[in-house]
């Protein structure tokens, strides 16, 4: 351990959140890492243990510790099951933040990807976007046809080669250049007045569901204001270790809108969402954003709960009658505990058959940067994912969350369609 | 003791894929369900068959270390949390299906099967399993057989005694035994399987459970009863019982618990009631009919505000899963959270629950309430901080308190979660001729080196 390093962040956590865990294990089948191992070890109560022993002085950050904090999907399907109310959230950011402060899992490898990803290009819209853009030329000019058949991904390291089919086709136009900064209903004078998170990865993968979005929010009757060039909204950084990123990445987001005139602040992804709703928490020792973190948070909104709870105005028919599944995403599921309202509303289709897919509150593998870091325990899950799929019939999939999106496509191949609740729904506004 | 040789030795036997000595693991394996007890074992084995069992305790048995068997650790009284420097046996890849015998209604598995799973086997045949704790979906068969667990059914069915028909033990000396048999009557001999069951992991090894499966009864309907007073409600359930009517459930939940339980399933239960009385009755359908109706007179006879019959079988299910997480979700209100197991024969039920109410009120201790009523087995949980050190002494006279009562009362210190290490003490109140003597004299011949979970019921 290096010999400035700073204090601990499990050791100053509220004790009541560490000690809240009784220890009861109704969490344990709901985790999916120990179903895949069956040691205690690599279960929720297991680190919340570690997590409380090391708070308490009797473990050090350990390497152990710290690889097994990082089996640990992030996937908040123990705090469904957990009937005491155990904030897992809190404990295993400050642990991941505590691993990274200590660099403990430091090789030179890992600080390169670590540094050019979650410190450097996710910290910069315009790098992102210019990535984005690099990678559209790349896919659009035939150069990664040509590269993958000359095999010149065989020379990358294991994991981006596993990484590179994940890798997102880039849309051919980014949010900006598709939803205007402030659009409103065409015929009647909006009923409420919203702002619209934009993301990084659904700007460059999915700029689409954006503009979908947007449409369904004019079709019931809200303005929608969509800020120019908006960055990260630091989950991925909060979620990695890297609380201090993650701050600045949430004041930059609370000053891009002008909170007193909205009445929500919309996300339409779901890993995004869970973190952005916790600005509050993030933000409560710093004086000058602390209170506006608060009101932030009350403000921030799911789409397929906002849509929920004001007049959902009736939802035409699609081209085709379609039967489909539904795949929760685990932040918006476990996370941001909105459970019900993306099935209710793709059900609300007229032509629309839903079909209940199995375990589909368990996790896709995708988790963030999951994949790229632990691949063998992704893969497990995507295949898991995908039988469960396929054992529906349904040839589309519906999830909220890019991550998600990229993994279930990415396992089921292209015989099979993955889309965001919310564009299924704006072609059925379209057709009313 | 040599830890580093023993360790090399489990490995040589079991693989290292099936011993874990890090301490981060040890760690993990330091505790159950039970508040405030924890030990560190020197190490935790996963043995995969019987053999495998057997040689481990030769190992230990030659080095003189103990053995403390784990299922899933959900176990409430502190029965699997290790004896010090033990070798802690988890059963956990112990947990085929070894033989579904639809002729003679019989299950065969192994210890480490997850307890749902034996409903989820034999459910679609039409048969039932019925002992369901409330940690159905976590614990082990084997966890239940050797804490003799109860249920929400066993009102009705009974509790895991009642359909152990057969049990393969590995003893002390690393001897395998077989017990019981699938004929429905058999008095070869001392009934000896019934010796293993409630024994919690010290007179032997369970390795092999042979159930008995029942048919599956064609109808069911849940009730919910809310009342303003915990009386009216435990008057209702001495009502229920005197008419002749058995439900299979009568589970009740006091205020605190109900402000808990609603709080994490959201279910849409009234927190402003006294009290909840959640029933069920199943069989033959003219008959779940008639038991309703008559239950529900008796509820509102018993004044109870509103008595609410769950539309659907999925509502039901729901109103139970809600029930079963009682324990959990009380501890929202404190971090620590003690668990009682008293149980009164059923006509001391209004007294015990006052008393309850009075002992919270002596000590200034705060005291959420709810459990079997139809089997007389209360849970009284006192919610604390066991950091508050004036605070845990206070909690600790209530508890004797209770304890007291119940013995005077003739009733048992524990219904279902065993004596392991958090009853021990009041063990003896209950036990006051030469049962207590016999007690021992029973763990002494089949485990004179007391090497299988030591310390746990007694000091042996
Ligand atoms: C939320 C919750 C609800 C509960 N509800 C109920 C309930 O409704 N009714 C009830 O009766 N209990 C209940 N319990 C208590 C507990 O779940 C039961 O005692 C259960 O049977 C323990 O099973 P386990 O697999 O977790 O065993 P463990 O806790 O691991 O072990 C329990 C005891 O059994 C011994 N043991 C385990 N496996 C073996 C074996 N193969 N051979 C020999 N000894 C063995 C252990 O040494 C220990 O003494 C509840 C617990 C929780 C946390
Ligand atoms: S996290 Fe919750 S469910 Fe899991 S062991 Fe702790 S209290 Fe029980
Ligand atoms: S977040 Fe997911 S992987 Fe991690 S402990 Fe909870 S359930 Fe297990």
């Amino acid at each position: 351990m290096p010999e400035d390093a700073p204090s601990l962040r499990l050791q100053s956590l509220d004790y009541s959140v560490l000690q809240q865990c009784m220890h009861c294990g109704m969490c344990l089948p709901t985790c999916p890492t120990y179903d895949t191992t069956g040691i205690e070890t690599n279960s929720p109560r297991g680190r919340i243990s570690l997590m409380r022993t090391i708070a308490d002085g009797e473990l050090e950050l350990s390497k152990t510790f710290s690889d097994e904090m990082y089996y640990c999907l992030g996937c908040l399907a123990c705090t469904s099951a957990c009937p005491a109310g155990v904030d897992y959230a809190h404990m295993f950011e400050a642990a991941r933040a505590d691993i990274e402060d200590h660099q403990l899992l430091d090789t030179s490898e890992r600080r390169f990807w670590r540094s050019l990803s979650v410190k450097f290009i996710f910290m910069r819209p315009k790098w992102l976007r210019f990535i984005g853009s690099s990678m559209r030329f790349y896919q659009q000019s035939g150069l990664q046809n040509l590269l993958r058949k000359i095999g010149f991904m065989k020379l990358l390291p294991k994991n981006l080669q596993e990484l590179e089919p994940m890798t997102p086709t880039i849309q051919d136009a980014f949010t900006d250049e598709i939803v205007a900064e402030f659009e409103s209903p065409a015929s009647t004078k909006p009923t409420y007045k919203v702002g619209m998170l934009s993301g990084c990865v659904q700007d460059i993968a999915f700029s689409d569901v954006n503009r979908d979005t947007v449409d369904v929010l004019l079709a019931n009757n809200c303005e929608v204001i969509t800020p120019r060039n908006q960055g990260c909204c630091g989950s991925l950084h909060s979620h990695n270790g890297e609380i201090e990123l993650a701050k600045d990445l949430a004041r930059k987001a609370i000053d891009s809108f002008d909170l007193d005139k909205l009445d929500a602040i919309i996300s339409n992804a779901g890993g995004c969402g869970s973190h952005l709703r916790h600005y509050g928490r993030l933000l409560s020792d710093d004086p000058q954003y602390a209170k506006r973190a608060h009101q932030w948070d009350s403000k921030v909104k799911d789409i397929h709960e906002w849509l929920m709870s004001i007049d959902l105005r009736e939802l035409g028919p699609l081209a085709t009658p379609a039967e489909i599944t539904y795949h929760p995403s685990c932040h918006l599921y476990h996370g941001q505990k909105v459970m019900k309202q993306p099935s209710q509303l793709l059900a609300s289709i007229p032509n629309v058959t839903l079909k209940v897919l199995k375990e589909a509150d368990w996790c896709c593998g995708s988790a963030g940067v999951y994949n790229i870091t632990q691949p063998e325990q992704a893969k497990l899950l995507q295949d898991r994912k995908v039988d469960n799929i396929k054992a529906t019939g349904c040839k589309i999939v519906a999830t909220s969350n890019p991550g998600c999106h990229l993994q279930i496509q990415n396992g089921l191949g292209s015989d099979y369609c993955v889309r965001h609740p919310i564009s299924i729904l704006a072609e059925a506004y379209r057709n009313t | 003791m040599d830890t580093h040789s023993i360790v090399q030795e489990l490995i040589a036997l079991l693989g290292q894929e099936s011993v874990l000595t890090k301490k981060e693991d040890l760690i993990c394996y330091s505790f159950d369900g039970t508040a405030s007890l924890k030990c560190m074992p020197l190490a935790v084995v996963f043995p995969t068959t019987t053999q495998e069992v057997s040689v481990t305790i030769q190992l230990a048995s030659k080095h003189q270390v103990g053995i403390s068997t784990r299922g899933s650790g959900t176990g409430l009284s502190g029965g699997s949390v290790p004896a010090e420097n033990s070798i802690v046996i988890a059963t956990g890849r112990m947990n085929r299906i070894l033989e579904y015998d639809q002729e003679n209604l019989t299950l065969l598995v192994e210890p480490g099967l997850v307890t749902n799973r034996i409903s989820e086997t034999v459910e679609a045949d039409g048969l039932f399993y019925p002992p369901d704790p409330s940690s159905m979906k976590v614990s082990t068969i084997g966890g239940n057989v050797a804490n003799n667990s109860g249920g929400l059914r066993g009102l009705k069915y009974g509790v895991t005694r009642d359909y152990i028909m057969g049990l393969e033990v590995v003893l002390a000396n690393g001897e395998i035994a077989w017990l019981g048999s699938k004929c429905v009557k058999d008095v070869a001999g001392y009934s000896l399987k019934d010796l293993f069951i409630g024994s919690e992991g010290t007179l032997g090894i369970i390795t092999k459970v042979l159930l008995k499966l029942i048919p599956k009864p064609e109808a069911r309907k849940t009730l919910l009863a809310l009342y303003d007073s915990m009386d009216d409600a435990a008057a209702t359930v001495s009502k229920i019982i005197s008419s002749k009517i058995i439900p299979c459930t009568l589970e009740f939940i006091d205020q605190y618990t109900l402000q808990c339980v609603e709080d994490f399933a959201q279910i849409g239960l009234p927190t402003d009631c006294g009290a909840v009385l959640l029933m069920e009755t199943d069989g033959f359908p003219a008959q779940v009919e008639s038991e309703t109706e008559q239950m529900k007179s008796i509820a509102l006879e018993m004044r109870a505000r509103e008595v609410r019959i769950a539309a659907t079988k999925e509502e039901g299910v729901a109103l139970a899963t809600a029930r079963r997480s009682a324990f959990a979700a009380v501890a929202r209100i404190r971090p620590t959270t003690i668990l009682e197991d008293v149980t009164v024969p059923r006509d001391k039920l209004v007294e015990m629950t006052q008393f309850v109410r009075e002992t919270a009120a002596r000590h200034n201790v705060r005291i959420a309430n709810y459990g079997h009523f139809g089997d007389g087995n209360l849970h009284p949980t006192i919610l604390a901080d066991e950091r508050d050190e004036e605070e845990m002494k206070r909690v600790h006279h209530a508890m004797d308190d209770l304890i007291t009562k119940t013995i005077e009362l003739k009733g048992t210190i524990t219904g279902e979660h065993g004596i392991g290490l958090a009853k021990k003490k009041y063990l003896k109140e209950q036990f006051q001729d030469h049962s207590y003597e016999l007690l021992k004299l029973v763990k002494r011949s089949f485990d004179p080196n007391n090497l299988l979970n030591p310390g746990k019921i007694f000091d042996a």
